[in-house]
């Protein structure tokens, strides 16, 4: 876990926006268009046929994914390191 | 604030998805509809639009389960009158907003002329049409759409007939506002379906979907990424093809706002009859 936001930190010195990625997999009925179709491979499919997150830091925010979901299955937020500190971001 | 800390997405959802009904919805793995879906729902968001003020209407077919899973009024009718019940809906409140949803066989083979005359009518309606190009719920027949040499269910050696353009159609038949778009390209389609809702008239959007299960599958495109791939390689935007030879545009569509023009509609030219009459009568 300290592994984690100390990559973070690193990346967000860069000037790099972070981004999260929520797969809603019951709703998922694994088409595989996230997968095929994101600029970053951020989605791996799995054992079960549906999208993991192998590449959470590469994510660039285009959210081709959100709206090419016919599921509504997944949901992109901002990461934010400080969230409760700044509880009135955007 | 809490809702500045939900992803847009995630509000969009909780506010127009209807919570009681059953998800993931019917369609399957991959469809276009429910990519239309969102691109609806993220289109009257962006007009703030009241959800008591719309009425979405369908046929039968696929497209006819969309208005299942939204939080307006919404009607299921019967195949191809989608239009007719949104006309009836329209002359007695005319203040509604009214839409319907609508399959390439539900608008232009079984409601052919109800589709056709009411872009004659140019009534205050928005009418989207999905086309998957063929009848995908009933088992893969082909429909008008169909293009020239596919294979459908009921044209195993290749299609022979020659397919309807159903934006060009309603150009030709007068509606006001008429555009296609394709379901690889989404933001332009929030804009286009936005769009046609505030335009006064009547209004058409195209929205070429994917039927992989039964189009791609004979066809040589099974899964949904081959198709959006070719949606993609097909579709040229309006002032692109306007400078390449028609040689060129051989088996591609143009994708775009295909006529935006002013005309009276039959909503308001009818509203200015009862007006009229109504002082004659008083003068009596």
């Amino acid at each position: 876990m300290d592994d984690y936001w100390q990559r973070k930190k690193n990346l967000e010195k860069e000037g790099r926006k972070l981004y999260d990625q929520q797969i809603f997999r019951d709703w998922c009925k694994g088409c595989g268009i996230c997968v095929s179709f994101c600029p970053r491979q951020v989605y791996q499919m799995d054992e079960f046929n549906k999208p993991v997150v192998v590449n959470a830091d590469d994510c660039i925010g285009c959210r081709f994914c959100v709206f090419h979901c016919p599921d509504f299955a997944i949901t992109i937020i901002r990461r934010f390191s400080d969230r409760r500190k700044k509880a009135d971001h955007k | 604030m809490e809702e500045k800390m939900m992803a847009e997405s995630a509000r969009l959802r909780h506010e127009y998805l209807r919570h009681d009904k059953k998800f993931p919805h019917v369609w399957c793995p991959g469809c276009g509809i429910g990519i239309v879906l969102g691109s609806l729902i993220r289109a009257i968001d962006s007009l703030g639009l009241d959800k008591d003020e719309l009425v979405l209407a369908s046929g039968i077919g696929c497209s006819g389960r969309l208005p299942v899973y939204v939080d307006f009024n919404t009607i299921h009718t019967t195949h191809g009158r989608a239009l007719t019940f949104a006309t009836g809906i329209k002359l007695a409140n005319p203040s509604l907003t009214v839409m319907t949803v609508m399959g390439d066989g539900d608008a232009t083979a079984i409601g052919g002329n109800h589709f056709i005359h009411a872009a004659r009518r140019n009534l205050n309606l928005t009418a989207i049409i999905i086309n998957n190009q063929i009848y995908g719920m009933t088992g893969g027949q082909y429909s008008p759409t169909t293009p020239y040499g596919s294979n459908s269910a009921t044209s195993v050696y290749g299609h022979i007939e020659h397919a309807f353009s159903i934006a060009e159609l309603a150009v030709t038949a007068g509606a006001s506002y008429v555009a296609r778009g394709t379901v690889y390209h989404v933001p332009a389609l929030d804009k286009l379906i936005a769009r046609g809702i505030e335009k006064e008239g009547f209004s058409v959007i195209e929205i070429m979907s994917n039927c992989h299960t039964q189009y791609g599958r004979r066809n040589k495109m099974p899964d949904p990424v081959t198709m959006m791939k070719w949606f993609r390689d097909q579709a040229v935007s309006v002032s692109r093809a306007a400078k390449m030879e028609a040689a060129e545009l051989e088996g591609k569509f143009t994708i775009g706002i295909l006529a935006d023009r002013d005309k009276p509609s039959y909503t308001s030219e009818y509203q200015h009859i009862r007006e009229q009459a109504l002082h004659q009568e008083k003068k009596k």
